[in-house]
């Protein structure tokens, strides 16, 4: 599918079938859809295309909730000097995964809306405007699981629900890889594990297995055997 | 139904792409014959720009890789899943069979986990060592041969270690151990289980200038755009077509049966275009069958005709029985000393550096045969499902789990690499008992009647599953870890998966020399007919504790050298 395909399907396919973005003009938009129809190449069949676009041009939270799902994303995981949970797109991740697994839209909205009650309730303010004090007072009974009272229940596996959702979201994305480190996904000889760290677990290669190992300076001369298979070259 | 016909005649028509249909295209095209090569999912290359996933970051994907869309993970190289939409099948009664096709020119090769292992001599003959089963007609002997073809031709690394039962090949040279591997070497050890490198086709070694070399991506389940790695695209089917082979390929054909003239000899077969759902029929001196155990059992049982009116080649009436899939079992423990890890690239090759063979003797044991045991952890790529419970593994140490804020990023940190699992894989008991037929009420979406499974596991299965678990926690204890959840009880089947699962199902056009006890013979033709061939792991007697890929390359070759043979004696 080309890019002038992709609008025409956007303008004709999806969105007059499916959920029109939520309160906003569609001309306004469209800029932003296509952008973010675009942004994801990965390798998608044409099937796996509609389907994946058929998701993006729909909106399942409102600008409330969205709201409420950046802030608990800050609270879980604070910025730091790698990056933050916006520049991790963490909340784009669960409005697609709320729409791509319909199992989490139940439990996502209803733990919205009750925490949102529950901050009415106690502060006369909505979640969003609580302070970072006040949000704590809110979260603190739900966040632990194994201790949770019985009144909290609900509002905890919503809680767990969602911080699953904001680590996942976060340490897949580029600003969490690199604040967890990982250093793969790119080409590399590898030739072990460097010693320094052997040394620190007290590892060693078995000397009966060296001869076996890749010789990296050989890796690109033509391998050939002898008869009874031993490599020679 | 109106069948359009395509008018080109063709020496060979060969169903299915994968590891059996590539060998055969590759052989046959090179001795000169003119092959038509089917296959019910699109075009695939490796290579190709548009379908690559090799590389990508998990943030390219909207899903961060979830399952939800491909079954393995939005990276992963295989278009189907357990199901597929306008394919389905069905399970008797009390029964459970998860059946996994792959729709792509390849196959399942292209995201095969590349355990490429040989059957050994006592494979072959288990009946007449425990009396359970049957034996294959043919020996180690009878295949060697084209094991050593299959190991040059493709690449494997491996170590020699001189094992009666794990035959040595021509091996590449093999990976070092990655950390967690250390420690599972260690584990094992002290618990009296061999360890030794494992055997998988992915090019340490350059074997010739038109693959490119291993670049350490661990993502062998995406397939290799170098073509560093096996599938059968890129290192079977694409080669014969440009070394001049007279192929051509049909995608998206799904073959609805062979045809058969007023002899009851095979014509060719009839196929849907799934693009224009238009049935075409296509005709060749010889069929190849290799659609994968179950797909070519179906084709053959829907082929019916007056003069095979059980479907074609089931005088005896077993196509479709004795399928068995291997037995699998996994766990997977906590390693202290792995915390707060210094943290390198570790990805190495996809999959294992080292593996334990099956190190024991059955007669010793409450079942009769083995597994061999799979090692898995390490400091993988996150992918969504990365921190889910993020700090579980506080409770170990009295501290509370869950929060939120800078201790949970750094409690993610913390455990970033400390697990390390283990996967057995083991030979299950081929039985009648355990079938695919064809369900007379159902039909897929192009009406073509479907499959339905009946299938149970045996006491031998749950036995060996039980021992897999004791192993497996005396292992991790050893390795100084904390074996995570409960071992699994005789309520659980002792943690076996369902059949199925491991993708590992054969058997169902068993080889044997007499025809009222088996579907086809020795070269892999069927017992009733001539000129039809079934090449993938269909013909498997039993399959061993080891992964049916390597067997069904070589027993491909070895049946394409003699249809070759056969015709230059004039015989099709």
């Amino acid at each position: 599918m080309n890019r002038r395909d992709s609008i025409k399907y956007i303008a004709t396919g999806t969105l007059a079938s499916g959920v029109l973005l939520t309160g906003c003009d569609w001309a306004e938009k469209e800029e932003a859809v296509v952008k973010s129809l675009w942004k994801y190449k990965y390798g998608r069949t044409p099937k796996e295309i509609e389907y994946d676009n058929h998701l993006l041009s729909q909106q399942f939270f409102s600008q409330e909730e969205m709201a409420m799902i950046t802030q608990l994303g800050h609270f879980i995981l604070p910025a730091n000097e790698v990056g933050n949970i916006e520049k991790a797109e963490v909340p784009d991740f669960i409005e697609f995964m709320a729409k791509d697994f319909p199992d989490f839209q139940e439990p996502l909205k209803e733990g919205l809306t009750a925490l949102n009650q529950r901050a009415l309730t106690e502060f006369n303010l909505s979640f969003v405007k609580a302070e970072k004090k006040q949000k704590q007072q809110l979260i603190d009974p739900i966040a632990y699981p194994d201790t949770v009272t019985e009144e909290f229940l609900q509002q905890s596996e919503f809680f767990t629900l969602m911080r699953n959702l904001v680590v996942t979201g976060y340490f897949t994305s580029e600003v969490g890889l690199k604040d967890l480190g990982y250093q793969g996904n790119q080409p590399n000889v590898w030739d072990g594990v460097p010693n320094d760290i052997l040394d620190e677990h007290q590892m060693e290669y078995d000397p009966k297995w060296t001869a076996h190992f890749l010789d990296i300076e050989k890796r690109n001369d033509v391998a050939q055997w002898d008869d009874q298979g031993n490599l020679i070259s | 139904m109106y069948i359009l016909k395509r008018q080109k005649k063709y020496d060979v028509v060969i169903v299915g792409s994968g590891a059996g249909g590539g060998m055969a295209t590759k052989v046959l095209s090179e001795a000169g014959l003119k092959v038509a090569v089917l296959e019910a999912g699109p075009h695939y290359d490796p290579a190709n720009p548009d379908q690559l996933t090799q590389m990508k970051w998990p943030y390219h994907s909207p899903r961060r890789g979830a399952g939800t869309s491909r079954t393995f993970g939005d990276f992963d190289m295989a278009y189907g899943g357990w199901d597929i939409e306008g394919e389905p099948y069905t399970r008797a009664e009390d029964t459970n069979f998860d059946w996994f096709r792959s729709r792509m020119l390849g196959g399942r090769t292209n995201h095969w986990g590349r355990i490429s292992l040989r059957f050994g001599p006592l494979d072959f003959k288990s009946k007449s060592r425990d009396g359970v089963g049957e034996d294959w007609p043919i020996g180690y002997d009878d295949i060697k041969p084209y094991y050593d073809k299959v190991d040059k031709l493709i690449g494997v690394f491996g170590s020699k270690e001189n094992i009666y039962n794990e035959p040595d090949g021509f091996f590449l040279p093999v990976p070092k151990p990655r950390l967690h591997e250390l420690y599972y070497k260690k584990g094992a050890e002290k618990a009296g289980v061999k360890v030794m490198p494992s055997r998988m086709s992915i090019l340490t070694q350059r074997i010739n200038q038109e693959r490119g070399v291993c670049f350490y991506c661990n993502q062998c389940n995406r397939s290799c755009q170098v073509y560093a790695d096996f599938s059968s695209g890129s290192c079977l089917i694409f080669p014969a077509q440009k070394s001049g082979g007279k192929i051509d390929l049909y995608t998206d054909a799904m073959v609805r049966e062979v045809t058969v003239d007023g002899n009851g000899k095979a014509t060719g077969v009839n196929y849907i275009d799934k693009k224009t759902n238009l049935d075409y029929s296509i005709s060749a001196k010889v069929v190849v069958l290799a659609a994968s155990a179950c797909s070519s059992a179906r084709i053959l049982l829907n082929s019916k005709s007056a003069a095979h009116p059980n479907g074609l080649g089931n005088s005896s009436d077993l196509i479709g029985k004795y399928l068995h899939d291997s037995t699998g079992g996994d766990r997977m423990g906590f390693v202290p000393n792995l915390m707060s890890r210094k943290i390198y690239n570790e990805d190495g090759v996809g999959g294992m550096h080292l593996y334990s063979p099956w190190w024991l003797d059955n007669k010793k044991l409450d079942f009769a045969r083995g597994y061999h045991i799979e090692v898995w952890g390490g400091l993988g790529a996150p992918s969504y499902g990365f921190g889910f419970d993020p700090n579980y593994l506080n409770s170990f140490f009295g501290k509370p789990v869950g929060g939120y804020g800078d201790s949970l990023r750094q409690d993610v940190k913390k455990y970033y690499g400390s697990l390390v699992g283990m996967s057995g894989r083991g030979e299950s008991i081929a039985r009648k008992e355990n079938y695919c037929e064809i369900d007379p009420n159902k039909k897929d979406q192009w009406g073509i009647p479907v499959l339905r499974f009946k299938y149970q596991w045996s006491d031998q299965e749950l036995k060996q599953a039980k021992h897999m678990h004791d192993t497996f926690e005396e292992i991790i204890v050893n390795m100084g870890g904390i074996p995570l959840g409960e071992k699994p009880g005789r309520d659980k089947n002792f943690g076996l998966h369902t059949p199925g699962r491991i993708i590992h199902e054969v058997g169902t056009t068993r080889m044997g020399d007499d025809p009222k006890k088996s579907v086809v013979d020795r070269f892999e033709k069927l017992h009733d007919l001539d000129n039809v061939f079934v090449v993938d792991a269909g013909p498997f007697v039993s399959q061993a504790d080891k992964n049916p890929t390597w067997t069904i390359l070589a027993l491909s070759w070895r049946t394409s050298d003699y249809i070759v043979d056969q015709f230059k004696q004039q015989n099709f």
